[in-house]
């Protein structure tokens, strides 16, 4: 176990180096902000499974999470301009806190309840940002980058290595939970709660754990964000793209182990990437939504589950 | 100033939106007050109907609402094919709650895509002898173009409500709803009353976005601000109640209608997530709940 996860430590670390050594080799720009995007969807897509896959409770506003973390940027910046690092740390603490509150909810809101209320609170977040003056309101507002950052060539490569570490760290907490006891638990929770409470699951810390990891995460991944657009109104940043595909690709890669998110984000994040510039940003929404309802329809367990499958028949013919 | 008028007005108001926000919910109480099945897409269905009757309106000068009932009758056996998808996927495993919530989520997003690329974001409106006029009474204006639909969505509610009292079939989908074996026990095939049940749900979502489009100009994204008005108005008025229904969709067309009048249109999306959040805090049954 423990040399597992010495293992697990050393690999995100080496990631981590290696993102950096790609930003002192490589030039092209858009690459740069391509990976940004497809990253922030590993952070986003291993966020959402941490309540949803793990726990069993649907997130619809993944956006307002999202959002939050990035006004909250935004807020900090127009009054003092810190530096990004606590940009991280306070969009975390208020889309955290945010999921906290969730989490709450979740005492009396089971199922589809659950999920039109986490769908509500970003429609409302959404409309108190819209009429919030100070962070540009409806309309937006322009945001300026530092000019240079220290080892870096340009802000872009700097926020690529931030999303990439970020990303590193996310999958690493999900790997983590996962592996133990709390992993268990939540597991516990998704199949019956009922029968988790009395098997003495401490299933309400659970569940706020899971919510404010969860959302925790998100705010973290939208923290950066204002930086990245250059100019942040809501309606880009409460995107309802952001909810689709944060649950789509863990959907698609499959839902019950850190590995699904990472390969559907990675997945669909760079075909989407691909598809937006090849065809249409529409056609592309085309695509994941038809890739959303096909798998749950026809392949319940995702990409990492048929995977499972195949080889396992693989391995039964060899036997 | 604030004059018994203008409060008279707002009230009025209300109250034919409150109608149209009853006929919309209606389909929803059934399949998801009623049987249980989560559809979060059917206010995807009701932007569905309303460019369907924009492209009859546009193209052959069809009446809106005789464009809704016509639709009406494809859309139930659309219905029926969902159903029958949703049902074999996860009913019959066990596994809607999860995977059959976002089924319904990715069919929503679906919709609204192909709506997207079909007809692209701007926003599309219907001719009709009606729209545009207005009667008053007193100091009153009525705008036909929102009494036409209350009046619709009035009669749509009375008729379902009539349907699932009165006749056999009815009163199977309420047996169904209160105990699906029994009902089995009686000889009847639950599966095959839901499936009906649903297809009259989405029939009745198609004419109610009939009735939205006269209501006003429709865009393939305002499904997402009609999530909150649908849900709100089912559970509000009691998961499965007809007069509930009703009901609920009076008082959430009243409040939003007295919020855009005192603090703007911008605020009154609020009300219809801010009723739903309460509701599901304090009451969860609803006002008539079983």
């Amino acid at each position: 176990m423990s040399k597992e996860r010495k293992l697990f430590l050393i690999v995100a670390a080496v990631l981590i180096v290696g993102a950096f050594l790609i930003t002192t080799q490589m030039e092209n720009r858009f690459y740069y902000k391509a990976a940004y995007v497809v990253l922030q969807y590993v952070v986003l897509a291993t966020a959402w499974n941490i309540l949803g896959g793990y726990t069993g409770y649907v997130n619809f506003g993944t956006a307002g999470f999202f959002a939050m973390g990035a006004y909250t940027a935004v807020a900090l910046i127009k009054t003092w301009k810190p530096p990004l690092y606590l940009l991280l740390v306070m969009g975390g603490l208020v889309s955290g806190l945010l999921g906290l509150g969730i989490g709450y909810l979740t005492l009396r809101l089971k199922g589809v309840f659950f999920s039109i209320a986490t769908l509500a609170l970003a429609v409302v977040l959404q409309m108190l940002i819209s009429n919030w003056s100070y962070v540009g309101g409806g309309a937006g507002t322009a945001i300026l980058k530092p000019r240079s950052v220290p080892l870096f060539s340009n802000y872009d490569e700097f926020l690529f290595f931030v999303m990439a570490s970020i990303a590193v760290i996310s999958v690493a907490v999900a790997w983590l939970i996962e592996k133990s006891w709390v992993g268990r638990g939540m597991a516990a929770i998704r199949d019956n709660e009922e029968a988790a409470e009395c098997m003495g699951v401490p299933i309400l810390k659970l569940k706020l754990f899971a919510t404010t990891v969860s959302g925790a995460l998100m705010g973290i991944a939208g923290a950066p964000f204002s930086y990245f657009v250059v100019y942040i109104e809501p309606t880009s940043a409460f995107h309802l793209d952001y909810a689709v595909n944060s649950l789509a690709m863990p959907m698609i890669g499959g839902t019950t182990t850190w590995l699904g998110p990472l390969v559907g984000a990675v997945l669909v994040g760079t075909a989407q990437q691909i598809a937006t510039v090849t065809l249409s940003s529409e056609m592309n929404l085309l695509i994941v939504g038809s890739l959303l309802v096909g798998f749950v329809v026809f392949a319940p367990d995702g990409l990492v589950g048929l995977f499972g499958k195949i080889r396992a028949r693989l391995a039964g013919r060899e036997a | 100033m604030l004059s018994f008028e203008f409060l008279l007005n707002a009230l009025i108001a209300g109250i034919l939106l409150g109608g149209f926000y009853a006929a919309m919910s209606a389909g929803l109480s059934l399949s998801f007050g009623l049987l249980d099945v989560v559809n979060i897409a059917h206010p995807a269905f009701i932007i569905f109907g309303s460019y369907l009757t924009y492209y009859v309106n546009e193209h052959f000068g069809f009446d809106p609402i005789l464009a809704g009932l016509v639709f009406a009758v494809p859309s139930y056996f659309l219905g029926v094919a969902v159903y029958k998808i949703y049902y074999n996927s996860f009913e019959k495993t066990g596994a809607e709650s999860l995977r059959g919530l976002v089924f319904f989520f990715g069919l929503f997003f679906l919709i609204e895509v192909i709506l997207i690329i079909t007809y692209g974001v701007d926003y599309r409106l219907v001719r009709a002898f009606y729209i545009g006029k207005s009667t008053s009474i007193g100091s009153v204006g009525i705008a036909y173009r929102l009494f036409v639909p209350f009046l619709v969505g009035g009669i749509l509610a009375a008729v379902l409500y009539l349907f699932l009292t009165k006749t056999f079939f009815g009163r199977a989908i309420m047996g169904v709803a209160q105990d699906s074996l029994a009902v089995q026990l009686m000889g009847v095939d639950p599966i095959r009353i839901k499936t009906v049940a649903f297809g009259i749900g989405i029939a009745t979502a198609v004419i109610a976005g009939s009735l939205l489009i006269i209501i006003g100009p429709v865009e393939p994204t305002i499904g997402r601000e009609y999530i909150g008005r649908v849900f709100a108005v089912t559970v509000l008025g009691g998961l499965g109640s007809m007069t509930g229904t009703l009901v609920g969709g009076l008082i959430l067309g009243v409040a939003e209608s007295f919020t855009s009048s005192f603090f703007g249109p911008s605020w009154a999306l609020a009300v219809s997530f801010g009723i739903l959040l309460i509701c599901l805090a304090v009451r969860p049954s609803g006002l008539f709940g079983r």
